[in-house]
């Protein structure tokens, strides 16, 4: 709620815009970038795009700033003062907002846009991305089936959409392959942001017998932590947080993405595509941070060459939207 | 089947129902006794919001875990004075008031968070409140397990409850809180000021729920998250109307709404095949209606809750 528009803001941005217009050279190096996001910034999967732009505009490639916290009724209206204000590309997540998200792109054909989405692309300036950290949560699920003694694992999701499924059965596939008959247990907490239900998720399930859960939910290890289990983090590195706890982490990066539309733009290519591989492993745009301390070392090894199968285009881990049970 | 009812005499199970009832009791102890001196107060998932920011931030900023819920408990009851002075003396729609105060209570969470911290991807820590074996008691089989090693504030929760249903009950304090909900005319005649006591109940009602929110950051998670209270105030109005206004009834309402949440996570993992996990997650709300439908039936309502009191008016 930092970044709230005002008059005065707005004027003393259009006041900060004047140099830029007056010198037009200056202005085309840099891609000027607006986000929008629907949740607060530090919301896991906000915070990797977030870090990617920050780092982008770091390196001097574009110019950041952002709003937070922007709820659905509000989010059109926030779309049009960015391209009102004359920002390049602007970055957002339309599940909540489809229709309208495409109508602004639609009244702005200038301006690029780059949506978290769970449609497909329109026109020539609306681009979507999907998350894909799948092949990272395999990856995970290959060591977690060798480190589970009880041969039980959970995973606590936040709502069963396309996108947390797929991430799910990927870690279960992965476990699958060196370890056939485990057993799978599963639960969704019906919120994104309630880290203590997470928690009870977690323990509900070791109860039941998992010793490795996979946390799609920040929370989840803290159930893990609190019962001497395993747990995995996703999308960002909860190692730090957790020693001992999480000892892998499906790392989702998101500068691959930004790289790439940045070039569009700045190639007056086009925007309205579909930009999901650019997360995927090939692209960097996902990877496994793992600690390897009581993993037995095959493990890892076997790991390491499904890994390079993956990069190089010979193994494709499975993409299954299906509700995990 | 038999593993689904076996879940129910496991001590884990139990223990989290008491996890997950904690800020559940806190916050209906605090909306019963506004409710018991006839001012609703709507505003309790701001405060409950804000307590959660204000005593993690306390912690955080190198303060003591009992020092954070006491300057949660002062916030919440600055709150509470706010909602008290703009619906009691100025008599303004108690609906509409408390609404606001949640709006206001979690827009200014969200802005002091976000100026005291820079932006990170993981929120940061503290070190919570960590699980306090009873000694003697914890031992025992079972029961140890699912009720002598909880963490502190879960504890001072169940003393609240005892404590707040003496006062109310069997304490000339309680009989004006109560005769104030009922008929502040008659307070009036007894001498009292039905105003003060109006408002001296709003404000420690308000540091309870503000305690509730806390128990959130600093025993079950060791961080702030500014949505993170999820609904749970609206919860607790609608045990107290479940409750029928007995601080005995709410510990009742808060173990049992925390039981259909426990049992449901553990439910989803049991029951196999085809059973959509939303079904499981409304349980506990389900649940509550019709226990609200049986239990309302005796139900006593405060006559003068929610009409503001205006001297010498009839």
């Amino acid at each position: 709620m930092t970044y709230r528009f005002s008059r005065r803001f707005i004027l003393a941005a259009t006041a900060c815009l004047l140099p830029a217009i007056a010198s037009p050279a200056l202005a085309a190096d840099k891609i000027k970038v607006a986000g929008i996001h629907a949740s607060p910034v530090e919301n896991a999967w906000n915070s990797r795009i977030h870090e990617a732009l920050q780092s982008a505009a770091d390196d001097g490639v574009i110019e950041y700033v952002f709003s937070e916290g922007v709820s659905g009724t509000d989010y059109a209206r926030a779309m049009r003062e960015y391209a009102e204000q004359g920002h390049d590309l602007i970055w957002g997540e339309s599940y909540a907002v489809e229709n309208e998200a495409r109508q602004v792109a639609k009244d702005y054909p200038d301006v690029a846009f780059l949506m978290g989405s769970s449609g497909g692309p329109s026109g020539d300036n609306f681009g979507v991305f999907g998350t894909r950290n799948h092949e990272a949560a395999y990856l995970a699920g290959m060591l977690a089936g060798n480190v589970s003694k009880s041969n039980t694992f959970g995973s606590v999701g936040g709502y069963p959409i396309p996108e947390v499924n797929l991430l799910i059965n990927a870690f279960r596939d992965g476990v699958r392959e060196v370890n056939p008959d485990a057993t799978f247990l599963n639960g969704f907490i019906g919120a994104w942001f309630d880290p203590p239900k997470a928690k009870e998720a977690a323990i509900a399930q070791i109860d039941a017998g998992a010793d490795v859960i996979f946390g799609e939910r920040i929370g989840t290890a803290d159930g893990a932590k609190e019962n001497n289990v395993l747990a995995i983090g996703s999308l960002i590195d909860y190692t730090p947080r957790y020693p001992g706890t999480v000892f892998a982490n499906a790392i989702w990066n998101f500068r691959p993405t930004v790289d790439a539309i940045v070039a569009d733009v700045k190639a007056g290519n086009p925007v309205g595509k579909d930009y999901t591989e650019f997360s995927f492993m090939k692209h960097g745009g996902n990877e496994l941070i793992f600690v390897s301390d009581n993993i037995p070392a095959d493990a890892i090894s076997a790991m390491e060459a499904k890994q390079k199968a993956i990069k190089d285009g010979s193994f494709e881990v499975p993409i299954n939207t299906d509700e995990p049970s | 089947m038999m593993e689904a009812v076996d879940i129910l005499f496991s001590a884990s199970l139990w223990g989290a129902v008491l996890r997950i009832a904690t800020p559940l009791i806190f916050g209906t102890l605090g909306a019963l006794i506004c409710e018991r001196s006839g001012v609703l107060n709507l505003g309790i998932e701001g405060i409950m919001t804000l307590g959660a920011m204000v005593a993690w931030m306390t912690v955080f900023q190198g303060g003591g875990l009992w020092t954070g819920l006491l300057v949660a408990a002062l916030c919440g009851g600055m709150f509470g004075l706010l909602h008290a002075v703009l619906t009691v003396p100025l008599g303004l729609s108690q609906h509409v008031t408390g609404l606001g105060i949640t709006l206001f209570a979690s827009s200014l969470t969200y802005y002091i968070y976000r100026l005291a911290l820079p932006v990170s991807s993981s929120p940061p820590t503290i070190e919570p409140f960590q699980p306090l074996a009873i000694p003697g008691l914890s031992d025992i089989p079972f029961f140890g397990e699912a009720l002598f090693s909880q963490t502190a504030p879960t504890y001072l929760a169940i003393l609240a409850i005892v404590v707040t249903a003496y006062i109310l009950i069997r304490t000339p304090l309680g009989l004006a809180i109560r005769m104030t909900g009922e008929n502040p005319h008659a307070v009036e005649a007894q001498g009292l000021n039905p105003t003060r006591i109006r408002i001296g109940a709003v404000v420690v009602g308000s540091a309870l729920m503000a305690i509730g929110g806390s128990f959130l950051t600093t025993a079950t998670f060791n961080s702030f998250f500014p949505t993170m209270v999820q609904g749970r105030g609206w919860v607790c109005i609608a045990l107290v109307v479940f409750a029928s206004w007995r601080p005995g009834k709410a510990l009742l309402g808060a173990l049992l709404f925390a039981l259909f949440d426990a049992y449901q996570l553990r439910l989803q993992h049991v029951v196999e095949g085809g059973v959509p996990y939303q079904l499981f997650l409304m349980v506990p709300y389900v649940l509550s209606i019709v226990a609200l439908i049986v239990m309302s039936r005796r139900a006593r309502v405060p006559q003068a809750l929610m009409a503001p009191y205006r001297k010498g008016e009839r």
